[in-house]
């Protein structure tokens, strides 16, 4: 039972690829295709390309993506917390709270660490 | 007669088609609406058949509406572009789009089929499979986080067996709602990110990055307010939530913690790249980011995901805060479900294209802080405000939950009123922070904006609170000389005004 709720969803995502896939094909049949080495070089505001197109990433990107790990894992524990929150009334008030405070010491942390700046 | 030829077919053929089509129409109609007066006249709509009692049902009810949902949603992209094109002409006292079609209602046709018929360019350093697979990837998540939003309540409705069925309308619904949420929206920031790297492009690798920081930084904000609605309803299914709102528009979410809503359509905006967080498409720095290298229908299917994220985003607002399909009436008359839930659509839509009409984009940096120094403190607090409002009013009954929540709310407008409007320190940043406006909430920045729109949501139940006080004292006393009292009071403030402006 649980898993046929999700059926007309396989549904959807069945259409939707489809739909995607057919846009895609209506595209290629309809439309010209003429390469020139000129047009498929990478577009750099009409310079020449300069070096490789995918280049070394500043490390803040990587430092963000490690906060967002942490608190997503922090969001996605909330969900089931909210489900039952009624169920365990002050007890469980008293222990989300305490999960709270200590990811908030944590942001407070990094934020004096300065890991939330972008300079 | 001439031979006269549309499309190199001669007139007399297109004229005889015509006339076949129209006579097998009439048939129908009448064959249908003979069929409809008969099933209406047995008295059968008033036992429906259950769709999940019915083997055919449960089998057709999803692809059927499931193709109609597509649809629906295919054609709202198109017509948004149009909306959106048409609202920002009009702020900018511009006609907008009028050639094609009357007042340019086939604008969108128009568009689709040029692109259609644009060339498909794959640039030489592309890495081909992936360059293919990430519109795709952008554009099938967003489709399929519609799938637990409802357009409307379960309606019945006729079939061709001649029976009535009660159908639902949505593709699923399912426990795990706002979890489905959560997790396709994350899928399409793979898209994004493959889509630059895949270019080999600078400008679509440095917008890749920078659309991926900024949705998942403003995804922490969006889930954990989408916790508050789930804590108000205790399920985490979409239906579930909005039934929790129905009755009266004072029983949606957004008058039991407007700081949830807020931060949602804020992190909504800024997950669906709009302006003013569109920061990932800006053209001055970046081309068009991520999207550089694409041309044709790929490009096309970027327009796409991003106008369904719009259409999406507004579903999922309206469902969560905005009490989805419900408004007045729709208990008894489940079929005005639908049309509520798209005038709120719509309305959301104008909201996302006003925004856009008015805040410049926001620089890179304060974008970032924004997200992670306010959004997400904030949207932590609206959720300890609700979990503790909720559990305290389930041990004290109603009174407690307000006198809880009406102190919460104090001290947030305090807060508020504390970090926006203090006076900055002497510290060397304190003039570049003076006239940020977004971080110091100056008249007519995004935070002053958020803060006025916050205030008066807060406002709404005091005054309302005032209101019956007013009016309960006047009926307790009804006496005839606190009439002239009563009217005195009035009369001097608008005879203030009146002054003031006839001085001016």
């Amino acid at each position: 039972m649980a898993l046929q709720q999700f059926a007309p969803i396989a549904v959807m995502i069945v259409m939707a690829v489809a739909l995607t896939f057919i846009i895609l094909v209506i595209s290629r049949i309809f439309g010209p295709y003429r390469p020139t080495s000129r047009k498929n070089a990478p577009y750099e505001s009409g310079m020449k390309p300069i070096g490789p197109g995918t280049r070394r990433m500043p490390v803040k990107f990587y430092l963000v993506a490690v906060l967002f790990i942490l608190f997503d894992i922090e969001v996605i524990f909330f969900l089931p917390y909210a489900v039952v929150l009624r169920d365990l009334g002050i007890y469980g008030l008293v222990t989300m709270g305490l999960f709270l405070f200590i990811l908030t010491v944590g942001l407070v942390y990094e934020w004096k660490k300065g890991a939330l700046e972008w300079e | 007669m001439m031979s006269r030829k549309i499309f190199g077919i001669p007139l007399p053929y297109i004229l005889g088609a015509l006339l076949v089509g129209l006579i097998v129409t009439v048939v129908l109609i009448l064959t249908v609406g003979v069929g409809l007066y008969n099933m209406l006249a047995d008295g059968s709509y008033n036992t429906p058949i259950a769709c999940e009692q019915s083997e055919g049902c449960r089998v057709l009810q999803p692809i059927l509406f499931t193709a109609l949902f597509l649809f629906i949603v295919v054609t709202g992209f198109a017509y948004t572009t149009l909306l959106e094109r048409k609202f920002i002409a009009w702020f900018q006292q511009r006609v907008g789009p009028n050639r094609v079609g009357p007042s340019g209602l086939l604008q969108p046709a128009a568009d689709g089929v040029k692109l259609i018929f644009k060339e498909d360019i794959m640039p030489a350093k592309a890495y081909k499979f992936v360059y293919i697979l990430a519109p795709m990837i952008k554009v099938v998540p967003v489709l399929i986080v519609m799938a637990v939003t409802p357009l409307g309540p379960r309606v019945t409705i006729p079939w061709f067996d001649g029976h009535w069925y009660n159908l639902p309308l949505y593709v699923a619904d399912i426990n795990v709602g706002i979890l489905w949420i959560l997790a396709i929206t994350s899928i399409a920031t793979y898209g994004v990110a493959l889509a630059g790297w895949s270019s080999n492009n600078k400008y679509a690798m440095l917008g890749a990055l920078r659309a991926t920081a900024q949705m998942i930084s403003y995804e922490l904000a969006l889930g954990l307010a989408m916790v508050v609605p789930v804590m108000l309803a205790g399920t985490m299914s979409i239906i579930g939530i909005i039934e929790a709102q129905s009755g009266s528009p004072l029983n949606w979410f957004v008058f039991q913690n407007p700081l949830a809503a807020a931060i949602l359509m804020i992190a909504l905006l800024a997950e669906t790249n709009r302006a003013p967080f569109d920061l990932p498409e800006a053209e001055q720095e970046l081309t068009a980011g991520y999207m550089t290298e694409y041309s044709g229908m790929k490009f096309a299917l970027f327009m796409m995901a991003e106008y369904l994220g719009m259409i999406g985003s507004s579903l999922i607002a309206a469902s969560l805060f905005f009490g989805g399909y419900h408004f007045f009436l729709v208990e008894s008359a489940p079929f005005l479900g639908p049309i509520f839930m798209i005038a709120k659509v719509v309305l959301f839509l104008i909201g996302f294209i006003w925004v856009r009409a008015t805040l410049p984009r926001i620089r890179y940096d304060r974008l970032m802080s924004f997200g992670w120094k306010v959004l997400l403190p904030l949207s932590l607090l609206s959720v300890v405000w609700t979990a503790i409002a909720v559990v305290i009013g389930d041990v004290f009954g109603p009174v407690g939950y307000t006198i809880v929540s009406g102190a919460l709310f104090v001290v947030l407008i305090g807060g508020a009123y504390f970090a926006f409007f203090r006076k900055p320190e002497a510290d060397p940043d304190a003039a570049e922070i003076e006239f940020d406006p977004v971080i110091t909430g100056e008249r007519g920045g995004a935070g002053w904006v958020a803060l006025q729109v916050v205030g008066g949501m807060l406002s709404v139940p005091f005054v309302l609170y005032k209101n019956t006080i007013s009016l309960l004292d006047k009926l307790a006393t009804l006496a005839p000389e606190d009439k002239p009292q009563t009217n005195a009071i009035e009369p001097t403030a608008s005879g203030d005004s009146s002054g003031a402006g006839g001085a001016d």
